[in-house]
């Protein structure tokens, strides 16, 4: 391996590094909304399945 | 060191940077504690979204929308309990700024917040856009 490989290498790596840091003190908006929805479905307790639907879609035994 | 090695490092590095970036920190004591307060609070509230007493304000908070449609009698309770609501969520949204190490960032989870209260509210609920109030 010659050294000018591990510089680049090493170069690479750090502007990688930089470049998340800086991405990273933006609000990522994306990950919020999901952190929301699952406080939500905790707080109005939504989880999928178990929410009371007013009008029960099918039922056994429905006529017609 | 080998090139093995620098490449590992850097995928280690990128993925730990990635993940940080996908999810929000939401589960620390004091997130954990308003939480629960407010589904414990969410029994008694509920009645009056479906009433249309209480309806999600645009900035994130409940606000009494009607009155009328709560008995004299009890409009000093519904008050409180929209207080009692209103200064957990505030607080949430502070400790999820503060969990991620933002604290800069609370206005913005309040305002994410704000939309997806209103977006996620049942129907029959009254939500608050632009200024006005509408039932979903």
């Amino acid at each position: 391996m010659s050294p000018l490989v591990h510089k680049s290498i090493a170069i690479v790596l750090l502007l990688a590094v930089s470049a998340c840091v800086t991405i990273n003190i933006y609000f990522p908006a994306a990950a919020a909304e999901k952190a929301a929805d699952r406080i939500i479905d905790e707080v109005w307790q939504l989880r999928e399945g178990e929410s009371s639907s007013p009008t029960p879609p099918k039922k056994e035994g429905a006529s017609q | 060191m080998n090139p093995t090695r620098w490449i590992a490092a850097l995928l280690v590095t990128l993925s730990s940077f990635a993940f940080a970036q996908g999810n929000l920190e939401i589960d620390s004591p004091a997130i954990g504690a308003l939480k629960s307060s407010m589904q414990q609070r969410h029994a008694r509230l509920e009645p009056l979204y479906a009433a249309g007493a209480v309806g999600q304000a645009s900035d994130g908070t409940v606000a009494l929308r009607d009155a009328s449609s709560v008995p004299l009698a009890q409009r000093g309770q519904v008050n409180s309990l929209i207080a009692a609501e209103n200064a957990d969520r505030l607080a949430l949204y502070r400790e999820i700024a503060r969990a991620n190490g933002h604290p800069e960032w609370e206005t913005d989870v309040r305002s994410t917040f704000a939309q997806r209260w209103v977006d996620r509210a049942q129907s029959g609920w009254w939500v608050q856009k632009g200024g006005a109030w509408v039932k979903k």
